[in-house]
């Protein structure tokens, strides 16, 4: 609670003293109004302040406005009908009061319990000095400092093991609560908690080009994205207090004029005065507090607890796209695969499975490409298994787009694609099975081949499956591959259409297709592992980056980033945004429609000023608390 | 250039009011107001004087909010 507030409590509570007493002193007269009077500057002095200010500045109509109207007019009532009951005006102010000071409560603490949610600030860093630990701020820590993390602290600069061994819980960055094991050589992102030993992290950037700091800005920038809803509603609040004011004005006066025009009612207040009641209860209702608040908060409720979940959404307006989602257009590599290779054949010349030759075609291979940095180069290093002599390999050649020439242990050896056979006059066999093939000559004749695939993630299929199911319509896979790989890993996914052999810009092009032929208000999504599909991520009505934490091109480019490269999280998302949308239309109907009911049941006078204000409290905080339930997404 | 700025408004509606009065701030290119992160995000239009403009801001702010803070 803060100092605004614990004033406003101090104010409610000596407000309900003194309204209670009151009830039980028995006094009439100017006495009793201005005992009253006081009681009600007490608790709404700062409200008609505002309404004043307001009316000074030419901002006439807001909330202010209206409680200030109500309650001066109904202390002018009770004046004028010599009534005495006071009551009415104090405990509409009150009531009022008590709602605003729940609102800022209920608010405050959940704003600050969903900031909480994504604040993975760290707030020091431990570096050594003259043999002692010393702590000093993240943001002094210059790159290449080698920094010490204790078991329980969060590691607070990306960078790389210098030594020590530990696990890391990183579930605050990628919402995976599996610990991941690391030991020298290992790179480590900020964020991740350190969970056993000691590392000591040679960093490898600023704090500010940290992963930590660059995940803070986008959700932090996330939360000032407003919505389409919210912007309704900021206009809808514009054309409506106003548009009340007046109809409560014509409540007051019209009906009572048609009494007196046509049904010889007499000319005086007396006439006027259930009208004008009528239009003070009128106003009370209007209120449209419970609306303005309760949207904000769903949206960052929701993003706040689908940052906790490893879903980054880069602002409430996304939440909207996403939940539009019916197409879902993936790029297979690195996204649906590993985008690491694995031998699954050894085929010789006549496309029969080898047997003997196996060991020596794949060291052949191994060796060839040991100083190769290519995917499928380090994929035969690895399946090789063993460390290259390097002495065995000389006049290394390497041809770019086709393979490698070398001389290995003194027989000539090529390694590459069907170009590269062609080149030496050698005739490749053509290989039937699916994947991608590396063709070996040994001593310039055909020695055989070796079919590599892509392995899938396991919870690729899984993910296709759940999206199908939670309503996206169309999966589609945009890969450069080729047509047999492609078409293979679309069938064993699930996956509906699948364009192959594609260029970066034939993906724009399809992507485009798609788009031109979607209905309007179905969203097209693409995701992609971010590293060079960003005109296709920008270009999508969605943009979905995978696996992309410490990849700054890809949090540039998309809409949404997926920390891990769990495929998963895409249905996950989509289904939090439709949590996130079905809240906020929950409190747009339910305010604007028991406001409504009210309102008309305050127009026929049903409705007194007691249960107005009642309704607008009431809706207000069963808005807010619907608005926090947005924020609880983890079995969503 | 723009700039972040931590702010205190007291409700989610002052905040679209103080915004919009506020974008209307000579030298100001675009603003937004964050209730709930308390945050106002400030782009200010090339060669204008920041400070200036700022005090511009909290001035229009103020007067339709009067609670309305830059921290």
């Amino acid at each position: 609670m803060n100092k605004k507030q614990r004033n406003m409590l101090a104010r409610i509570i000596i407000a309900v003293i003194m309204t209670v007493a009151l009830q039980f002193i028995d006094i009439t007269g100017w006495l009793r109004l201005s005992l009253y009077l006081v009681v009600y500057l007490i608790i709404g002095g700062d409200i008609l302040k505002k309404a004043l200010k307001g009316i000074v500045n030419g901002r006439v109509f807001d909330e202010n406005f209206l409680m200030a109207v109500a309650t001066v007019g109904a202390f002018a009532l009770a004046i004028y009908e010599k009534s005495g009951d006071y009551l009415e005006a104090i405990a509409v102010m009150l009531f009022y009061q008590i709602g605003e000071f729940f609102q800022s409560y209920a608010v405050g603490k959940s704003r600050r319990n969903i900031a909480a949610l994504m604040d993975i600030r760290p707030d020091y860093a431990n570096i050594e000095q003259d043999g002692a630990i010393v702590k000093v701020d993240p943001d002094d820590v210059e790159v290449g400092e080698v920094i010490i993390v204790q078991p329980g602290e969060k590691i607070p600069i990306d960078g790389v093991v210098v030594s020590g061994e530990s696990s890391l819980n990183t579930s605050a960055l990628t919402g995976e609560s599996l610990p991941r094991e690391v030991r020298k050589d290992d790179e480590v992102i900020s964020g991740s908690i350190n969970l056993s030993g000691v590392l000591k992290i040679k960093t490898t950037k600023d704090f500010g080009d940290s992963t930590v700091s660059k995940i803070l800005e986008l959700v932090e920038d996330a939360a000032s994205r407003k919505s389409k809803s919210e912007n309704f509603i900021a206009r809808f609040a514009r054309i409506y207090t106003p548009a009340v004011c007046y109809g409560a004005l014509a409540l007051a006066i019209l009906p009572a004029l048609f009494l007196i025009l046509f049904k010889g009612a007499a000319f005086d207040f007396a006439t006027f005065e259930t009208w004008v009641y009528r239009a003070l209860v009128f106003l009370v209702i209007s209120c449209p507090c419970a609306l303005v608040v309760s949207i904000p908060l769903s949206f960052f409720a929701g993003i706040g607890g689908a940052s906790r979940e490893g879903v980054l959404v880069k602002g409430a307006n996304i939440f909207e796209t996403l939940s539009k989602v019916k197409t879902v257009v993936f790029d297979k590599t690195g996204t649906l695969t590993q985008g690491v290779f694995e031998v699954n054949a050894f085929h010789d010349g006549n496309d029969h499975d080898m047997h003997e030759r196996k060991a020596q075609l794949l060291e052949y291979a191994a060796i060839a490409e040991s100083s190769s940095s290519h995917p499928i180069g380090k994929s035969l290093q690895r399946a090789y298994g063993h460390k290259v002599d390097r002495n065995r390999i000389a006049d290394l050649q390497e041809i770019s787009g086709e393979g490698i020439n070398a001389v290995i242990d003194g027989h000539p050896v090529a390694v590459g694609n069907e170009k590269l056979m062609r080149g030496l006059n050698i005739a490749p066999c053509h290989c039937h099975t699916a994947g991608t093939i590396v063709h070996i000559a040994i001593d310039n004749t055909y020695a055989g081949h070796i079919v590599l695939g892509d392995i899938v993630k396991p919870t690729a299929k899984e993910a296709i499956t759940d999206l199908h199911r939670s309503g996206v319509g169309m999966t589609v896979m945009l890969t450069g591959d080729a047509k047999a790989v492609a078409e293979q890993t679309a069938r064993e996914l699930g996956i509906k259409q699948v364009y192959s052999q594609l260029l970066p810009a034939d993906k724009v092009s399809h992507l485009e297709t798609l788009l031109n032929g979607r209905k309007d208000d179905d969203k097209v999504a693409f995701v992609g592992d971010g590293i060079n599909d960003a005109p296709v991520l920008s270009r999508a009505d969605l943009g979905i980056a995978m696996g992309a934490v410490g990849s700054d091109a890809a949090i540039e480019a998309a809409d949404v980033v997926l920390m891990d490269d769990d495929p998963r999280k895409i249905g996950k998302a989509i289904r939090i945004s439709r949590k996130c949308l079905r809240i906020v239309w929950e409190n747009i109907i339910m305010a604007i429609g028991i406001k409504g009911v009210c309102l008309i049941l305050g127009i026929f006078g049903i409705v007194n000023m007691w249960l107005a204000i009642f309704a607008d409290v009431g809706v207000m905080i069963l808005a807010v608390l619907n608005a926090i339930r947005a924020m609880y997404v983890r079995k969503v | 250039m723009s700039k972040t700025y931590k702010i205190e408004v007291d409700c989610a509606n002052c905040a679209n009011l103080v915004e919009d009065a506020a974008k209307k701030v000579e030298g100001v290119k675009d603003l937004s107001i964050s209730f709930m992160t308390q945050k106002m995000k400030v782009t200010f239009e090339e060669g204008t004087d920041e400070s200036a403009v700022m005090a511009d801001v909290l001035k229009a702010a103020k007067k339709v909010e009067s609670d309305f803070e830059i921290l």
